[in-house]
């Protein structure tokens, strides 16, 4: 064999390799998602999204409860993190002071990498002990202290896409900067800004860690904001911990549901994102 | 702030002036209204650290060093020993590396450099999916079908080829070291794909032409032109998965077995820093368990922190277009 065709022969072989690497990372996708489908049916029925769980030992029951619950918890979640997180990303986009927004930028990292337990706790200690309650507000605020970040940085990259012609036409016509940021610049990002507040929604919808002691989960129809209230997660983590092969069907179930609305949530905002990146 | 120029001044009425002004101040009030959501942002996370350190005080104070290197965690006599959860941590996580990073990194080199062009952004598209499912889901998976999975075939069958590494030693009971490394290695490896593969790419193409041009093959550009100049960026984006691995809690509490003892074997039950704040928190009853437990959490995010860090001013350095990888 000559050098050529050996360093040819090469090349291909780690060309494959890499590709074989590819295929291996994608293997547990398309096994994970078997799994979920084929367990998954054979529970999910209009019981499922409809009735409350059914005591222990009686087969049936749904999780509208854990349903409800993850739809207010992901809604409080953006009560916080959507206006905190725009207003800041515009402040890192526009302000021209000197230290804050290098300090915000490098916090909103940080935060970004650490463990969503570690924030559980913080909202535990801050939040949940002074009131001696779990609360749905608790799981909340948790869940929108995780989506600050991931808000806030798309907001900014959004916002300094705005090409500077649009704000200068507003300015040339006399309108108050503040109102040219409001009325002309955040209206022409809001398109993208709406996809990063769906990926931080797709990111929080399925996490557990952080509320498991703030939300803390409930069997029944939650009673107000400041009592414990029921999340998908939640229901899966404890029914599939649990020794009932009814709810470990269930817990397959409800797994098909989560990773549905996540799937959903985060395929609209790509699509989003590809066809912002088109125009 | 922005006074009227004089010319303009003479002409406008006093209507105009008053509305100029009422506009410098409505900027000036919305300037402030920014300026206070990103200090009480850094506020907020300010709040994280100091919270955290001042519930852990009183462990802190009465275990002082003893709780790192201590091996017994005995909630019931109070002797707090976090040794076990410390090293279940960095096996679990060194396990995931070992399989994540040459999957991930041959998977970026894929996708950036050696794959045909059409089939990137499908490919791409599904490993960025598997990011988004969500840790419990994985674990669901992890307890009912790897689980058995490892049990059955892939314990007994290392344990007969491999047994006699200490490593692979003791009965095969399916949850484990290893079985809880696998997941997070599923778990992590999109990051370091999806990140690595932005590293690649933002290598600059002169680069790889000039290695073209001296004759180089595909993989020879790449060995030689393209990972050289994105070393740093690629090893950052590891350490970025390594901080998701370390952090992990769901998945690894429910495959891992959760307990407290260290043993050479990868197929022993253990535990790590998350998965024991997952089941002990709400359960801590005297204010000193309390304490130990939000140590833990401390240290966890010390170690993220600092593993986050790193990723990032690695990532960084390989471009400014770099700048803009997220996650």
């Amino acid at each position: 064999m000559t050098n050529v065709a050996r360093r040819r022969l090469i090349s291909r072989v780690m060309g494959a390799l890499t590709a074989v690497a590819a295929g291996v990372i994608i293997l547990p996708l398309v096994v994970i998602f078997a799994f979920l489908v084929y367990q998954g049916s054979t529970a999910l029925n209009l019981d499922f999204f409809i009735h409350l769980p059914k005591p222990v030992g009686e087969v049936g029951g749904g999780m509208a409860n854990a349903i409800v619950g993850t739809l207010i918890l992901i809604a409080l979640a953006a009560c916080l993190g959507v206006p905190v997180g725009v207003l800041g990303g515009l402040y890192l986009a526009e302000s021209r002071d000197r230290h804050l927004p290098w300090l915000v930028r490098f916090l909103a990292d940080v935060l970004n990498g650490v463990p969503s337990i570690v924030i559980g706790i913080f909202v535990y200690t801050l939040v949940v002990r002074p009131l001696r309650h779990f609360s749905a507000i608790a799981g909340g605020i948790a869940l929108g202290v995780i989506m600050i970040p991931i808000v806030l940085r798309t907001t900014e990259e959004l916002v300094r896409l705005v090409p500077a012609s649009l704000r200068e036409a507003g300015l040339a016509l006399g309108v108050a900067e503040w109102k040219v940021m409001l009325r002309i610049v955040l209206t022409t990002a809001s398109a993208g800004i709406t996809t990063g507040v769906m990926v931080a929604v797709a990111r929080i919808a399925g996490e557990t860690a952080p509320l498991l002691f703030t939300a803390f989960g409930n069997r029944f129809w939650h009673h107000g904001l400041d009592q414990p209230i029921a999340a998908l997660p939640l229901q899966i983590f404890a029914y599939a911990i649990a020794p009932y092969d009814d709810w470990h069907r269930q817990a397959w179930a409800g797994a098909l549901v989560l990773i549905s609305i996540v799937l959903v949530v985060s395929v609209l905002a790509r699509l989003a994102t590809a066809r912002l990146a088109r125009s | 702030m922005r006074a009227l120029p004089g010319g303009l001044e003479a002409m406008a009425g006093p209507g105009l002036r008053r509305r100029a002004r009422i506009r410098v101040s409505g900027d000036r009030v919305f300037a402030g209204v920014l300026r206070v959501v990103a200090a009480s942002f850094v506020g907020l996370v300010l709040a994280l650290v100091v919270t955290l350190v001042v519930a852990a005080v009183p462990a802190i104070r009465t275990f002082g060093w003893r709780f790192i290197v201590g091996t017994n965690w005995d909630p019931v006599a109070e002797s707090f020993g976090a040794l076990p959860f410390i090293y279940g941590t960095l096996l679990s996580s060194l396990v995931a590396m070992v399989l994540a990073v040459p999957l991930g990194i041959g998977a970026a080199i894929f996708l950036a450099e050696l794959a045909p062009f059409w089939i990137r952004p499908p490919i791409g598209f599904l490993i960025e999916l598997l990011a988004a499912v969500p840790s419990v889901v994985y674990g669901l998976w992890g307890i009912f079908v790897l689980a058995p999975l490892m049990r059955v075939w892939v314990q007994p069958a290392l344990g007969a080829s491999l047994g006699f590494l200490p490593l692979f030693q003791g009965a095969p009971y399916g949850v484990g070291m290893l079985t809880a490394g696998i997941i997070l290695a599923i778990m992590t490896v999109p990051f370091i794909t999806t990140v690595g593969r932005e590293v690649l790419l933002a290598v600059p193409n002169h680069q790889r032409e000039a290695a073209l041009a001296l004759g180089a093959t595909r993989w020879e550009t790449t060995r030689m032109a393209v990972l050289n100049y994105a070393r740093s960026g690629l090893i950052g984006a590891v350490l970025l998965g390594l901080g998701r691995a370390l952090g992990e809690t769901m998945a690894v509490t429910m495959v891992i077995g959760n307990r407290p003892e260290i043993s050479a074997s990868l197929f022993a039950p253990g535990y790590t820093m998350a998965s024991v704040l997952a089941n002990e928190f709400t359960e801590a009853t005297s204010d000193v368990y309390l304490a130990a437990l939000v140590e833990i959490g401390l240290l966890l995010l010390i170690v993220t922190v600092v593993v986050n860090a790193l990723a990032r001013l690695l990532v960084w350095s390989v471009g400014g277009t770099v700048a803009k990888v997220r996650e």
